[in-house]
């Protein structure tokens, strides 16, 4: 045997590195886990700070054990090249994984393991754990708002139609592709507005009468988004377009109305809404307060959408105008056929990050009184009968939120996979 | 060809007058009917009504002009220990996301796609009536690093108390000053002569030595004051001396800072890789050390392209403060746009006053982002 150096390991004595190494290593996760959760120390006789650190020595020194450079071995190669490269690397890995397992133990306790999922009362949750029998027993209130049980096959019913007319488009002819542009700005608003109108709204054809108020919970929050997600666009490319415009009215009134938009935060153009806008119509006139919600949201967001889109239209090179023009194209065929089509494609991320921020910013509704998802866990979490469970509640409504954003986020990435064309 | 131009413009124009002069009508005619005079005076009136926590004087007695300052210095504070917290996690964190180790690369953009993806405002709810409500009270609270308190009430940490503390303000200021032109004084010794001193730690000792001066000479003394429990009744304990913050002020300071971290984090992320491969070898191909590539090369490009993005965040950090209406917090807009409206019923001048500040500030810190631009812009030839 040659002799062992326990400062630089070799590769001559590979095995016992690596049995020593993993050694080391299971014995600081060990000695964690016994300090975290068993209230054990096994390192109790050495003085205070060194005991509390002999997690991470021992890491350590198991990761350097096996810091083996062309050992042959592939996974340990593997791991060496990405987590262990050296000693402040090693360092730094050993505490992420302590870190993980201090917060995803609890985490999983609380979440599954602790956690009750059958009763039907608060009373079935004894466990240390979640009570998700509060999100059962409130689904519905967190899905409809206050929208009478027995109608809610109505907003089923629309969802799932405005949804089969989205994904309609995804399937046209490529024959009819030209007319896509005005299937999702023009039909698609007009028709889902009218279905929002007679089947959520109701009041005619025998169907009852539902105020807008009583809409609440996650089919208010899809409800907002959609309608300030379509119109805010369209508005957005007019502004985009005025403030790159020639003439000098039309440039500065774009300018402030973005900028007055751009500078203000969003809970007061509700609060705007909310209690300034009343004072400048006529009095006696009264506007449903899901409709000012709307307007005031697609305001705010089109300024927004105007910013990012004039980033796009910057970003094309003088020579796609002037060759447009040269073809003998006016300022609206220029834009329509030639400068918008690629300046759309350059900020799709961009744009994905402005209806992010639509959805994320729903919630603030609750400034005017509707209360979509967010606020019907405020609402949920007053219930005498029902104290105490707003974790569940800001949990739950946090993991739909994440996963509609993150789809999104990911969808747009893929858009503009499919959509870059080298220049 | 005049033409075409005239009547777009004459359009626009007419448009917004006709917007205009229909909604001042409106609000003349309805303010008429409810006997309310449009103006400012009601600003001097007495607010009579108390705010939890300010940094000025405030009271019932005080106008309310003062309740309008209260509630922006409430707004200006959260936003700057916001924009400062979330400035150091987001480098981090960015600069944890080109590490070549897995473990920290996929932690790092863990954080960030889970707390980008989920509402502010629904964070804040989580950090205020889930995280916060679990503290223990006040009663139980254990005590941490021997000086402060964690409460179901805020946390309670010590306070310094000075003395003569504006002898010690102004070294402060004089010693930045002496730096200022210190560095301008090496820079220029530099250009002209090649030499050069240590600036930053020279700049250091400037910064502690000057101040700490003050502690001999000029009668400045520094003491901290403990929070004491203290029963108020039977079963009701509070703190008292010491700083106390109260738990929505950590509500939000916490959810604005992990929220804004991410994009901040991103912006870093996407600043350092902008920088060309080129740019780092040829910098080390002039035998710049590893160090003086950070600092002279990578460091002054990357910059020009972390900061216009990450201003942008400290001014949405900004506008995002104005969500502590929905847990309380004493802002802005709760205070002014909330409480006294209610109050005095004045909707258009107080909503109006109130985004004109927010407005001011915006318009602001971007112009001067615009100006900054323009200086550090690359001078292409």
């Amino acid at each position: 045997m040659n002799n062992v150096n326990f400062l630089k390991p070799n590769k001559e004595n590979l095995n016992l590195y690596l049995v020593l190494g993993a050694l080391f290593f299971t014995l600081g996760i060990v000695d964690f886990c016994l300090n975290n959760f068993y209230k054990t120390n096994i390192t109790g006789f050495l003085p205070g700070y060194i005991s509390f650190f002999t997690p991470l020595i021992f890491g350590l020194i198991g990761l350097h054990l096996i810091r083996i450079e062309f050992s042959g071995i592939k996974i340990l190669d593997e791991l060496n090249k990405n987590i262990n490269t050296n000693n402040f690397n090693a360092a730094l890995s050993v505490s992420i994984i302590i870190l993980i397992i201090f917060g995803v133990a609890p985490l999983l306790n609380w979440f599954i393991l602790d956690a009750t999922f059958v009763g039907d009362s608060k009373e079935a949750c004894t466990g240390g754990g979640a009570c998700w029998v509060y999100i059962k027993t409130w689904f519905n209130r967190f899905m409809y708002g206050m929208y009478p049980n027995a109608e809610q096959w109505r907003v089923n019913a629309t969802f799932i139609i405005v949804l089969g007319l989205m994904a309609a488009g995804y399937f046209f002819p490529l024959r009819y592709k030209k007319y896509l542009t005005f299937y999702y700005v023009i039909f698609l608003p007009i028709i889902s507005f009218l279905l929002i109108y007679y089947l959520i709204s109701g009041g005619e054809f025998g169907l009852e009468w539902v105020e807008t108020g009583a809409w609440g919970g996650l089919s208010l929050t899809f409800i907002v988004s959609f309608f300030s997600l379509i119109f805010c666009f369209p508005i957005g490319m007019m502004l985009a377009l005025g403030r790159r415009s020639d003439l000098a009215v039309v440039k500065y009134s774009s300018l402030s109305f973005i900028e007055f938009w751009r500078g203000v935060p969003l809970i007061t153009v509700l609060f705007m809404s909310a209690v300034m806008f009343p004072m400048f119509l006529p009095d006696g006139t009264y506007v449903d307060k899901l409709i000012r919600v709307i307007v005031a949201i697609t305001l705010f967001e089109a300024a927004y959408t105007a910013e990012v889109i004039r980033g796009g239209l910057q970003a094309l090179p003088r020579g796609q105008y002037d060759a447009a023009k040269s073809l003998g194209m006016g300022y609206w065929r220029l834009h329509l056929l030639v400068i918008l089509p690629q300046a759309l494609k350059l900020v799709i991320p961009g744009i994905a990050n402005t209806f992010l921020a639509l959805v994320k910013d729903t919630p603030l509704i609750f400034v005017v009184g509707l209360l979509e998802l967010v606020g019907m866990l405020n609402l949920a979490k007053t219930n005498p009968k029902w104290l105490g469970f707003s974790m569940e509640g800001y949990v739950f409504a946090g993991i739909i939120f994440w996963i509609i954003c993150y789809s999104m986020s990911k969808y747009s990435q893929k858009l503009e996979l499919k959509f870059k064309t080298d220049r | 060809m005049k033409f075409k131009k005239i009547l777009p413009q004459f359009l626009t124009l007419l448009f917004i007058v006709l917007i205009f002069g229909f909604f001042t009508m409106n609000a003349q005619e309805n303010m008429d009917t409810r006997g309310i005079q449009f103006g400012f005076g009601f600003l001097k009136q007495e607010a009579s009504f108390d705010i939890q926590f300010s940094l000025i004087d405030y009271d019932g007695s005080r106008s309310y002009a003062r309740a309008y300052l209260v509630g922006l210095l409430n707004t200006l504070l959260v936003s700057v220990i916001g924009i400062i917290l979330s400035t150091i996690l987001g480098v981090i964190i960015g600069v944890a996301r080109l590490s070549p180790n897995y473990l920290i690369n996929k932690t790092a953009s863990f954080y960030v796609e889970f707390f980008r993806n989920v509402p502010l405002l629904l964070q804040i709810f989580f950090w205020y009536f889930a995280a916060l409500r679990a503290l223990p009270m006040p009663e139980d609270a254990p005590l941490i690093f021997g000086s402060s308190y964690m409460t179901i009430k805020g946390l309670y940490t010590i306070a310094p108390v000075w003395n003569n503390f504006d002898v010690f303000f102004g070294a402060l200021i004089i010693a930045m000053i002496i730096i200022f032109f210190f560095n301008k004084f090496a820079k220029r010794k530099q250009e002209e002569e090649g030499k050069q001193y240590p600036k930053f730690l020279i700049s250091l000792g400037i910064f502690i030595i000057i101040p700490a001066l003050t502690f001999i000479v000029g009668g400045v003394d520094l003491s901290w004051s403990f929070p004491e429990l203290k029963q108020l009744a039977k079963t009701s304990f509070t703190f008292e001396g010491g700083l106390g913050i109260p738990p929505e002020l950590i509500a939000l300071t916490l959810a604005l800072t992990l929220y804004t971290a991410t994009f901040i984090a991103e912006n870093v992320r996407a600043g350092i890789q902008g920088i060309g491969k080129g740019q780092k070898e040829a910098a080390a191909s002039i035998g710049l050390t590893p160090s003086q590539v950070l600092k002279l090369v990578v460091m002054p490009q990357a910059l020009r392209i972390i900061i216009p993005p990450t201003t942008n965040q400290y001014l949405n950090l900004t506008k995002n403060s104005s969500l502590a209406a929905a847990i309380a917090y004493p802002d802005l807009v709760l205070v002014f746009a909330g409480t006294a409206m209610m109050q005095t019923g004045r909707a258009i001048e107080i909503v109006g006053i109130t985004m004109a500040t927010y407005l001011t500030i915006s318009l602001s810190i971007s112009a001067f982002m615009n100006w900054y631009n323009k200086r550090i812009a690359i001078q292409e030839k």
